[in-house]
C-alpha cells in the first residue's frame, strides 16, 4: 500500500489555491525531496498530511487512512518552527516523546544527543536556535515511523551538523518507510534523495528519480531548479 | 576514499566508477566481502537505493557477486579485475591524449613530454593504489 496518496488535493486560503488539485503517490523505501520556491505549497502539503489543515477539495491518505489519531502514530513530523515546550530540558523532552510515541527509540535519541554535544539538563529556552533545531530533529528521527515529514530540517544548522543529520537519515533508512524532506538547500541534500518533487503555484511540475533527471537533463537537481525557477 | 560527485552525471554511475577503482586498486581485495549497502551509502553520503543500483551495475560488470542475505563479494577471478583495470587505464590514457590535443599537442609530443617529466623526477610512474 502507498504510504501517502493525494487525490485531486486542493487547499485554498481565501480565493488563492495553495495546492491546486494535486495527484501524488509516495511508495515505501524512498527519500523524497519536496522542492519549490517560497509559497509553492510545500508546507501546506506537509500540514495536510499531518491533519493540521483539512483539504478544501480532494483527499489525502496516509497508509490508506485519512489523517487522524491512527496516522499520527505512523507519521513523524518535524515542523518548520520549534514546537517543543521551551521550559523543558533536553531530558524532559526525550521523556515527553517516549510517553507520546510507542515507536520512540530512547537509545537512539540519547546517542545522537551525545554525538551532537547537547546538554541533557539544559532548558530548551536557553538553547541557541541551531541547538533547538538539532534537538527537535533528533526526536523526530528517533521514532520508527512509516513516514517522516521534515519541513526545512537543515536550514538553521552548521554544515558539519548538516552532514551528521543527512548521514543519520541514511542510516535510518528502512525499505518499509519513506522520508519527505522539504528544503531550499538542494545541493546539500541532493545526493541523499532518490526522488524529487517540484512544486510551483500549488501544482506538481515534476516528480521523477534523481538519477533519471541527471541522465536526461545532464545537470544536477540544484542546477535544474535554478533554471526552472529563474526569477 | 573521498566521495565527490559531479553535477552532470547520474550519481549511481559515479559510485560505480569509485567502487570499480577501489576494486582494481585492491582497496577491496579479490574475494573480499564489501561493506553492507547501508554502510557504503553512509560512507558516501548517498541514498541507499542509489548505492544499490551502483552495486547492481558492478554485478553486471562481473566485478562483484551478490549472495542472498550475506552481502556482496568482490569476484575472485583476478583475470576479470585485471581486464577492467586495463580498460580503465586505456580510457584514462585516451583522456590524457585528448586533453593534450585540445591544447595543440600531438600524441607524439605528449609522450615525449611524459618521458621528460619521468626522467626529471626520477620517479617510477607505476600503478599505485588510491588512499
Amino acid at each position: 500500500m502507498s504510504l501517502l496518496e493525494c487525490r485531486a488535493l486542493t487547499k485554498c486560503f481565501g480565493p488563492v489555491p495553495a495546492l491546486n488539485g494535486i495527484n501524488l503517490t509516495i511508495e515505501p523505501g524512498h527519500i523524497v525531496g519536496l522542492l519549490g520556491p517560497n509559497g509553492s505549497g510545500k508546507t501546506t502539503l506537509i500540514k495536510l498530511a499531518n491533519g493540521l489543515l483539512t483539504p478544501t477539495y480532494g483527499e489525502i491518505l496516509i497508509c490508506g487512512m485519512h489523517p487522524g489519531v491512527q496516522t499520527k502514530a505512523l507519521v513523524s513530523y518535524l515542523p518548520e518552527r520549534i514546537a517543543l515546550p521551551e521550559r523543558m530540558t533536553t531530558g524532559q523532552a526525550v521523556n515527553y516523546y517516549a510517553d507520546f510515541f510507542p515507536d520512540f527509540r530512547r537509545d537512539r535519541a540519547i546517542e545522537m544527543i551525545c554525538n551532537l554535544g547537547i546538554e541533557e539538563k539544559q532548558r530548551i529556552k536557553a538553547m541557541s536556535k541551531g541547538t533547538k533545531e538539532k534537538l527537535q530533529l533528533i526526536l523526530t528521527m528517533s521514532r520508527e515511523a512509516k513516514l517522516y515529514l521534515l519541513d526545512e530540517p537543515i536550514g538553521g544548522v552548521d554544515p558539519a551538523t548538516r552532514d551528521y543529520i543527512l548521514r543519520t537519515i541514511i542510516n535510518n533508512y528502512n525499505p518499509d518507510a519513506s522520508v519527505i524532506i522539504s528544503t531550499h538547500l538542494i545541493s546539500d541534500v541532493e545526493q541523499v534523495l532518490d526522488e524529487v518533487l517540484f512544486l510551483r503555484y500549488g501544482n506538481i511540475m515534476l516528480h521523477d528519480s534523481v538519477d533519471n533527471i541527471r541522465n536526461e537533463k545532464g545537470m544536477s537537481i540544484d542546477a535544474l531548479f535554478r533554471e526552472v525557477f529563474r526569477c | 576514499m573521498s566521495w565527490i560527485f559531479h553535477a552532470d552525471q547520474p550519481i549511481y554511475l559515479q559510485l560505480r566508477r569509485y567502487l570499480t577503482e577501489a576494486i582494481v586498486t585492491g582497496v577491496y581485495a579479490p574475494g573480499q566481502r564489501l561493506p553492507s549497502v547501508r554502510e557504503l551509502a553512509m560512507e558516501a553520503g548517498v541514498n541507499p537505493n542509489t548505492m544499490q543500483r551502483a552495486l547492481t551495475e558492478l554485478e553486471q560488470d562481473g566485478l562483484i557477486s551478490a549472495q542472498a542475505t550475506v552481502g556482496h563479494f568482490v569476484t575472485s577471478e583476478e583475470g576479470q579485475i585485471r581486464m577492467v583495470h586495463r580498460a580503465m587505464a586505456v580510457e584514462k590514457a585516451k583522456e590524457f591524449l585528448r586533453a593534450m590535443q585540445s591544447i595543440g599537442c600531438s600524441p607524439r609530443e605528449a609522450i615525449a613530454l611524459l618521458e621528460k617529466i619521468k626522467e626529471e623526477h626520477h620517479e617510477p610512474i607505476g600503478m599505485q593504489g588510491t588512499d
